[in-house]
């Protein structure tokens, strides 16, 4: 047997890969310039990205912070750049920023909404971090009464007597059931909760805010504005909603033909029509549906307007979310010898709810961000704000800068909240499988 | 929740429920607060500051109103309204007045039932034209495309004036001030045509104000003045004697320095006397104290004051007394006299 | 052993109506509709008895009275003695112009993007999440207010054209005008037209239909007849014989020569934009607020629409686009022929409503000055009249049927979609 030479007796030690297959080199190709029809696309995009960065970067570095009026800022870009055009004016936002987040609210009591955010931050934290400290839920318990009194000021036994009105529903419930039976002490439990609010809330906080005066100053509505009056109507539509729209889309999917008809009907006409007919209802028509002589303030007519709005939005999610839970859900909960109301309650709605809380979030950004509509009925949001910043003369003129910065808010708030449902969504999908 | 929301803010926020035709004056006593609606930004007449304090030629006369009512012209809740919501806000009783320049048309009055009390600026719908165009008249503006301001009476001024002239024309209609002022100076409308007023605050406002002129057409005639709802004649009453208090005193030469001087002890003027109450019980009449008129001077002076500090020559608005000098001066600001 | 058959005999008593399962649904629903109706009654009574105290009884009588404005983009003629009635005409035209350009052109833009946001290349990855999280994350309101503003301040004037240092052009050999005004582009032309039929006289319905077009489209129709027939003549034949006669050239030659026959008897030929006094005359005016609300609008929508088709192809599993490839299509046609006509059935809901947003946002018009049925009708009608109730309610019936009619037409195709893929 003569020697084969080409017998090989041991392993070739690894080789490092090519160069132009690692590294910045390798990723380069790999993401880059894989084929001809994705380089030209990669020149492209970078010429664009060069293109768009050249026009803006200058613009917003480039420009004037201190000055009290856009003459002063055309003034010091003239002096400094030898032009007035291609540089922003940001000195308006430095001297108006506060007024875009808080409107005309009084600025020694700024404290106020902000504690209202933080407190939201705790009251919210339980339901979405599954980590949070369950002691938080008291807070969620007391935030829907805290909100208004943070926010509006006034005497504390308002919010505290609304609160009791819960508690006298309860008891009355409580008390009636072995008597008259569960129904019928369920209607005399709202019945009596009804007549506490409507008739005896308002005198006996009278007499006891003039017995124990404590509270803090009130602050009208009217004073309200900026991002605070976008994040309040959002957060009020959104909260009241809830309940709303869950009653709503069991009754879509409800046997009851009548019921079933309703709803569908209020559904489809409020995701039928555009928010801003709503919002004309609310500043014009509204007082002419209600009773001779009510009238209240815009504020909380637009509030009621967008949570009908969000109502039927609201009610499409849960429906999703009740569509999503698997069959053997309810039969369970049947065979269980539960009733329709206690299936609801402990088998149905926690599990549906959990489901729906993406598209709970992407509900309340949509709702937010419609919230600059108000401005179309004369209410100063951000971008009404703008309008009557720009009325000043000193700022008359401005345009760019008052939206940019808007602008640029609302993504962060819109993004942050967006990518928080992503993880959630991320989170819950994980948990079914 | 959702009760409770609503109800608690409607226990902390108040439910101002109450009539609209009940005495207007009693309701303002009673809330310590006089509503008056404003627009959401005008350059001069309306508009907040950085700490959220209106001012405004328009603005002066709630301040003055409030100061005869309540006697603090502070005491004014400014509800901003669009041109669309003005007049629900009024009817609805969602605002005791309307000073948002507002002018005193036919319809206005009788048909959507609203009183107007008087004429505080005397305005015409005016073009506004760069000075390259070279032109010199509305009336050869044929073709040219124009930026109106919606929502106002100034469309229709438009459309009847180039169709009486029998000149074609494209309208871009823009909903506030900022925007129309933007199309224009980039060139997308070759004229603006507003109020003459806004059309002078707004070149004042341009980097180049000489660039442009103002045609010597006014095709309309633009009555601005502060208006009530039709029922309450004894409000209707005290607005209208406020502003005539406003005018009257410039004529007689009563201002901010020297109306406390004047009002301390009655002088040689009668009329004055009456104004200021050293002398007859009009303010009594109107239900109001012997010297109402003395915080409506007090508060940002006579009408002429007023003038001049938002919207004067001294100011950035820049704009002539012209029709709005006293009827003594060659104009048309005359007020009834004080007996 | 007790017989079960004998079911004890049933008297009706009053408190059945409660706790009988068989009843208790029917009286929740004579209470609900009985709560609906007391309601309704309250709230037609209460604005009943407002209207009657403000001296303002509902009346539709204002329609018939002259608007008094002008409308710029008209696709009917108009003039300020029309009546609201027509103005509110025009506006509805005008919203559904937007809103179909807008549906198509964020449907187109929205798909792309949803694509390329799956792209193997980093970059183009990269600025499709960009573009989809800048839009999705800002209200459409500043988007439609600051696609004007970069119109306007971006194009130049059309007085930039003129003079003999004219700082701007025309494009496409002179036959597109590019302005801050608007784009220019050529129209078509008859010089011996048939002229137009007017239907509905005078009255405020009005509209004139093109003899010219009538013409064209029924000669195009009659050619497609044609070449069907011819299509299915050469299938027969291929059938019967397994030769298919070569059809190219018939199609080809009906679709040209008898259109083409028929444009050069009426005399087409384009008219193209000129300078001329103030602006450019001839030609078709897009106006710069019908481009800015529809590129705002379909941008907008389409960052949704994106969100959309990568969400379906996502769902699409990996192994149909493996198998796709182990048949050796090519990447693209993977994506056209396997992927997305799967992926069609989760997109096509979703869709559904992103058009409806789509068309409801379009009332925002406003905010550019576009005269859509809230600027007509909901603007300056309501503002001149001042009839709030009638304006309103009738705007909000106007948007419900186009929305009603839109989520119509489209689950219709979702189910034929859906038959098909079944």
């Amino acid at each position: 047997m003569t020697d084969t030479s080409f017998v090989r007796h041991d392993m070739l030690p690894e080789q490092a890969p090519p160069a132009t297959s690692v590294g910045l080199l390798g990723w380069l190709r790999k993401n880059l310039f894989s084929g001809w029809v994705n380089s030209i696309l990669t020149v492209i995009s970078l010429g664009f990205i060069a293109y768009a960065l050249a026009g803006l970067l200058p613009w917003v570095f480039q420009s004037v912070w201190v000055a009290d009026s856009l003459k002063e800022c055309r003034e010091i870009m003239a002096a400094t750049w030898g032009e007035t055009h291609g540089h922003a004016c940001w000195g308006v936002i430095r001297e108006r920023w506060l007024q875009l987040m808080f409107g005309f609210y009084p600025p020694e009591m700024y404290w106020r909404p902000i504690l209202a955010f933080v407190l939201l931050l705790a009251a919210i934290a339980p339901v979405l971090f599954p980590g949070a400290p369950r002691q938080l839920l008291y807070v969620t318990a007391i935030y829907p009464f805290l909100l208004p009194w943070l926010m509006w000021g006034g005497t504390i036994w308002g919010p505290v007597l609304v609160a009791a009105g819960l508690a006298i529903g309860y008891l009355v419930h409580r008390f009636l059931k072995p008597i008259i039976g569960g129904l019928f002490a369920l209607i005399a439990a709202v019945a009596a909760a009804l007549i506490w609010w409507l008739f005896l809330v308002g005198p006996i906080s009278g007499a006891l805010s003039s017995a124990l005066p404590i509270g803090i100053e009130s602050v009208i509505s009217r004073n309200f504005g900026g991002f605070m009056l976008s994040i309040l109507i959002g957060v009020v539509a959104i909260g009241v909603s809830l309940p709303i729209g869950i009653v709503l889309a069991l009754g879509r999917q409800s046997d009851l033909l009548i019921v079933k008809a309703l709803c569908v009907g209020f559904i489809e006409f409020i995701r039928g029509v555009p928010l801003i007919t709503l919002l004309f209802v609310a500043s014009t028509l509204l007082n002419i549906f209600l009773p001779p002589g009510t009238n209240f303030d815009i504020i909380l007519r637009v509030i009621i307007m967008v949570t009908l709005f969000a109502s039927a939005y609201m009610a499409e999610v849960i429906r999703g979310g009740l569509a999503a839970l698997p069959r053997g859900q309810y039969e369970g909960a049947d065979s269980l010898g539960l009733d329709y109301w206690q299936a609801q309650r402990l088998i149905i709605m926690p599990q549906a709810l959990k489901i729906s809380i993406p598209g709970i979030v992407s509900t309340f950004i949509g709702v937010f961000k419609d919230t600059v509509l108000v401005m179309i009925i004369g209410l100063m949001d951000p971008l009404g704000l703008a309008t009557a910043i720009r009325a000043d003369a000193a700022w008359n003129g401005i345009y760019w800068e008052l939206f940019a910065f808007i602008a640029f808010l609302f993504f962060i708030f819109c993004f942050s909240m967006s990518r928080y449902s992503m993880y959630l969504e991320r989170r819950l999908r994980t948990d079914h499988s | 929740m959702k009760k409770s929301v609503i109800l608690g803010a409607l226990t902390v926020a108040g439910l101002a429920a109450g009539a609209a035709n009940a005495a207007t004056v009693d309701d303002i006593t009673a809330r310590g607060k006089l509503n008056c609606g404003v627009s959401t930004g005008l350059v001069g007449f309306a508009a907040p500051d950085a700490a959220g304090i209106w001012d405004g030629f328009d603005v002066a006369v709630c301040r003055a109103v409030a100061a005869a009512v309540l006697g603090d012209p502070m005491a004014v809740e400014f509800v901003p309204t669009t041109g669309k919501t003005r007049f629900t806000a009024l009817a609805s009783g969602e605002v005791d007045m309307l000073a948002r320049n507002t002018t005193w048309t036919f319809s206005r009055d009788v048909d959507l039932k609203f009183t107007f009390i008087g004429v505080n600026y005397y305005d015409g719908q005016g073009f506004m034209v760069p000075k390259d165009l070279g032109i010199s008249s509305a009336t050869e503006l044929d073709g040219a495309t124009v930026c109106i301001q919606t929502g106002t009476t100034t469309e229709l001024n438009l459309a009847d004036f180039f169709r009486s002239n029998n000149i074609s024309y494209e309208p871009v209609p823009i909903e506030t001030n900022a925007e129309a002022q933007q199309q224009y100076l980039a060139g997308a409308c070759d004229v603006y045509t507003t109020d003459a007023s806004g059309l002078a605050a707004t070149r004042a406002t341009f980097e180049a104000p000489g660039d442009h002129v103002l045609l010597p057409e006014i095709i309309s005639k633009e009555p601005l003045g502060p208006l009530v709802r039709h029922g309450d004649d004894a409000w209707g009453d005290i607005v209208r004697w406020t502003l005539n208090a406003l005018i009257t005193a410039e004529e007689l030469g009563v201002t901010s320095a020297n109306v406390a001087e004047m009002a301390s002890a009655a002088g040689n003027n009668p009329e004055i006397n009456r104004l200021l109450g050293t002398e007859g019980n009009l303010g009594e009449m109107l239900g109001l104290n012997s010297d109402w008129a003395v915080g409506v001077i007090s508060t940002s002076g006579n009408y002429g004051e007023i003038f001049e500090k938002n919207i004067g020559e001294a100011t950035p608005i820049g704009l002539a007394r012209g029709l709005n000098a006293q009827w003594t001066d060659g104009g048309l600001i005359y007020s009834p006299p004080f007996r | 052993m007790t017989t079960l058959t004998d079911a004890p005999k049933v008297t009706f008593r009053l408190s059945m109506l409660i706790y009988d399962t068989r009843y208790r649904s029917m009286t929740i629903q004579v209470v609900a509709l009985m709560g609906f109706m007391l309601l309704a009654a309250w709230l037609i009574n209460n604005t009943l008895t407002n209207l009657a105290t403000l001296g303002k009884p509902i009346d539709f009588g204002f329609f018939t009275d002259p608007a008094g404005y002008d409308i710029n983009q008209r696709l009917l003629d108009y003039n300020s003695r029309d009546t609201h009635l027509r103005a509110s005409l025009l506006g509805l035209l005008n919203t559904l112009v937007v809103a179909v350009l807008g549906c198509i052109t964020a449907t187109i833009i929205g798909v792309l993007v949803g694509v390329l946001r799956l792209s193997n290349n980093w970059l183009i990855a990269r600025i499709m999440t960009v573009y989809v999280e800048m839009f999705r994350n800002v209200p459409v309101l500043l988007w439609i207010v600051l696609a004007m503003a970069i119109m306007i301040e971006s194009l130049p004037a059309p007085k930039a054209f003129r003079g003999d240092n004219a700082t701007a052009s025309m494009d496409l050999f002179d036959s597109v005008a590019v302005t801050n005004r608007g784009v220019y582009l050529p129209e078509a032309l008859f010089s011996r037209g048939l002229g137009n039929v007017h239907v509905f006289g005078d009255s405020s319905l009005r509209f004139d239909v093109s003899r010219d077009l009538m013409a064209i489209l029924i000669v195009l129709g009659a050619s497609i007849f044609a070449i069907r027939w011819n299509n299915r003549r050469a299938h027969e034949i291929q059938d019967a014989t397994g030769e298919r006669p070569t059809t190219w050239h018939f199609t080809f030659g009906l679709l040209v020569v008898p259109t083409g026959v028929l444009l050069a008897l009426l005399g087409f030929h384009f008219g193209y934009p000129e300078l001329g006094g103030y602006n450019f005359k001839g030609g078709t005016h897009l106006r710069n607020s019908l481009i800015a609300l529809w590129l705002a609008l379909s941008l907008y929508t389409a960052a949704f629409i994106a969100e959309i088709v990568r969400g379906g192809i996502l769902a699409i599993s990996q192994g149909q686009s493996e198998a796709a490839g182990a048949l050796g299509l090519r990447q693209n046609r993977i994506m056209g022929l396997v992927v997305l006509p799967q992926a069609l059935r989760v997109i096509i809901p979703p869709l559904i409503s992103n058009y409806l947003n789509l068309t409801k946002n379009s009332s925002l018009a406003i905010a550019v000055g576009y005269m859509d049925i809230t600027g007509t009708l909901g603007g300056i009608t309501m503002n001149q009249t001042g009839r709030e109730l009638e304006c309103i309610l009738l705007l909000m019936l106007v948007y419900l049927t186009i929305s009603l009619s839109i989520s119509g037409v489209m689950n219709w195709y979702n189910n034929k979609v859906k038959l098909v893929e079944r």
